[in-house]
């Protein structure tokens, strides 16, 4: 039997991860929201609420998030806000599925750039869906779902 | 618990061979030698029991209480007899006063419905703890908006103990309902069961103990508590899952109407009106776990053979240790520090979140309970969305709580 590296450790506690953890950008509320949603990982308790201002342009103007989670989660969250803004919805959306889609183990074309430090879920599948929540979140949020997005 | 924290140091070693009994502690976990510190969720079993449970179904499966052919005798003798062993072990006055149900949880619901709901009006109040667990909270709100009565909860201190001189105020206020936990699954206090009992006895209030968590690490005795239902479960203490009991005073078990309707319960059936059958099958619906309840009486049979005082007080020597050892560790907060104490201790490291600390300690081999444990209102008296909680039962060593700590000390170098 292989002996797991703390390597691997490492891969899903990256530095830009840590570094998001423990200073989550756009972190609080947000004037003039126009979207809303809320994700729960009941599993483990994380818990965010992530507000989104879309323009008359059609342009993610500002996000921003509350909430308690893991490292992961909050890593994810705070990344996912410094992603999105700027992006047509229907853009942050595909985007989103495709990390979703390369955090589960499957292919993508599309650039993940910063996003890729989240990768290192994939070697615990237990974790894939604190990296995942806040844009299952966001995805609600823009759809303007009336239940809070859950992993569950 | 303190007087048997004196007993010899070679009991330490004495334990040490049960460990080989439990096939699932020699696995190797993320290339490690499983430390298994979760025993508080659900414990490991011992090869009687699995072979207990393998043997039923080789050789005397057949359904209970129906036929007349030799397997569904022997099927029969092994149900019963699992019900003896458990009577037998708890102190039950009486075999009929044991009743088999799918778990704690089935157990707590069952007197809910049967013996509250009956009883109560609109107004009247249930008394709970501020440490149950959900399934000793959930089902008495179910009972509140059925019945209109409500819950009162006594309230804990800083330490994770009750406030006793409240609650003295509380039950003799007009209780029709007193719901407690015998130890608490997320902090390990041990409630003074004698205490509340009497007080509760002394107002006319019954009192339901939940002892999912003290049954496996120490000596219970039904009688001499006093109470009126005991509920456990037997994954918990090296059975297997879907089977678990409620003791009940048969005097009580008399008046309470079935719980579930089906077939074993009755003694004849006619569609103008039913006769239950006798104690304990009036509240055994349906075919039972029946092979669940011979793995419960195995295991029994196995913590008799090692003595439930040799476990409580090797126990209570990790225990000691294990505090000990985590209260090194700078950056610790240890959540639940109550006088008397078994079993589990729940923490936080610096500010790392205790599902990182999961995972970080099960990638060493090292299985800890991340989360709310079940109890949320625990965890909110705390102001802590949940914390990393190493619980303890027989087989666990010193070595396993040196390795809880190294591990530990690896994820305070991750989370630099
Ligand atoms: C104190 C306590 N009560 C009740 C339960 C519920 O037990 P079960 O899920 O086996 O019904 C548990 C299990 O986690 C527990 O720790």
């Amino acid at each position: 039997m292989y002996k797991m590296s703390t390597d691997e450790l490492r891969e899903l506690y990256r530095e830009l991860i840590l570094d998001h953890a423990r200073s989550p950008r756009h972190f609080g509320k947000l004037p003039e929201v126009t979207h809303s949603a809320d994700g729960l990982n009941p599993l483990c308790g994380d818990k965010l609420k992530l507000y989104l201002r879309i323009g008359d342009d059609d342009r993610i103007q500002d996000a921003a998030f509350e909430g308690s989670g893991c490292a992961i989660s909050v890593a994810s969250a705070s990344l996912l806000t410094d992603t999105i803004i700027g992006m047509r919805p229907t853009e942050a959306q595909s985007f989103a599925g495709a990390l979703i889609h390369r955090l589960t183990g499957k292919q993508t074309n599309v650039e993940l750039g910063k996003l890729r430090a989240l990768e290192g879920v994939r070697e615990f599948p237990s974790r894939i869906k604190c990296a995942t929540l806040a844009w299952h979140a966001m995805n609600s949020a823009i759809r303007q779902d009336k239940v809070p997005a859950s992993t569950e | 618990m303190n007087q048997v924290l004196s007993k010899p140091p070679s009991m330490q070693a004495d334990l040490a061979a049960c460990r080989r009994d439990f096939p699932a502690l020699s696995l190797q976990i993320n290339g490690s030698p499983l430390v298994f510190l979760d025993s508080a969720a659900s414990s490991q079993q011992p090869n009687s029991v699995i072979d207990a449970v393998a043997n039923y179904h080789r050789n005397s499966h057949a359904n209970v209480h129906r036929g007349v052919h030799t397997l569904s005798h022997r099927a029969t003798e092994a149900y019963e007899g699992a019900r003896d062993v458990i009577a037998a072990f708890i102190g039950a006055g009486n075999r009929s006063e044991v009743i088999f149900t799918s778990g704690t949880t089935e157990s707590i619901n069952l007197v809910a419905q049967s013996f509250c709901r009956p009883m109560l009006a609109r107004g009247d109040t249930i008394l709970l703890t501020h440490l149950e667990h959900h399934s000793n909270i959930v089902p008495w709100q179910l009972l509140c908006d059925q019945t209109g009565a409500k819950l009162l909860v006594t309230p804990i201190d800083e330490t994770g103990s009750l406030d006793l001189a409240i609650f003295d105020k509380q039950i003799a206020g007009g209780v029709s309902m007193l719901a407690m936990a015998h130890v608490s699954n997320a902090l390990g206090t041990v409630l003074p069961l004698e205490h509340m009992i009497s007080r509760a006895h002394e107002h006319g209030v019954p009192v339901l103990v939940d002892g999912a968590q003290a049954v496996p690490h120490m000596d219970v005795d039904v009688k001499s508590l006093d109470c009126d239902f005991y509920a456990f479960s037997g994954h918990k203490m090296f059975g297997p899952t879907g089977i678990g009991i409620l003791y009940a005073r048969s005097e009580h078990l008399e008046r309470m109407p079935p719980y579930k309707g089906g077939g074993d319960m009755i003694l004849e059936v006619r569609f103008d009106g039913t006769t239950y059958n006798e104690l304990p099958y009036k509240f055994e619906a349906g075919t039972p776990n029946i092979s669940g309840a011979v793995g419960l009486g195995a295991a029994i049979n196995y913590m008799k053979s090692i003595g439930m005082d040799r476990i409580a007080a090797h126990e209570a020597d990790l225990l000691t240790y294990m505090t000990q050892r985590l209260s090194e560790i700078p950056g610790i907060r240890l959540i639940g520090t109550a006088k008397t104490k078994a079993s589990v201790q729940s923490f936080l490291l610096d500010d790392i979140h205790p599902h990182d600390l999961g995972t970080i300690l099960d990638h060493q081999g090292v299985a800890i309970r991340t989360g709310h444990h079940c109890a949320m209102p625990v965890m909110e008296f705390f102001g802590v969305p949940g914390t990393a909680r190493a619980s303890l039962a027989l087989y666990n060593n010193r070595d396993d709580i040196d390795r809880l700590v190294s591990s530990l000390t690896k994820a305070k170098e991750i989370f630099g």
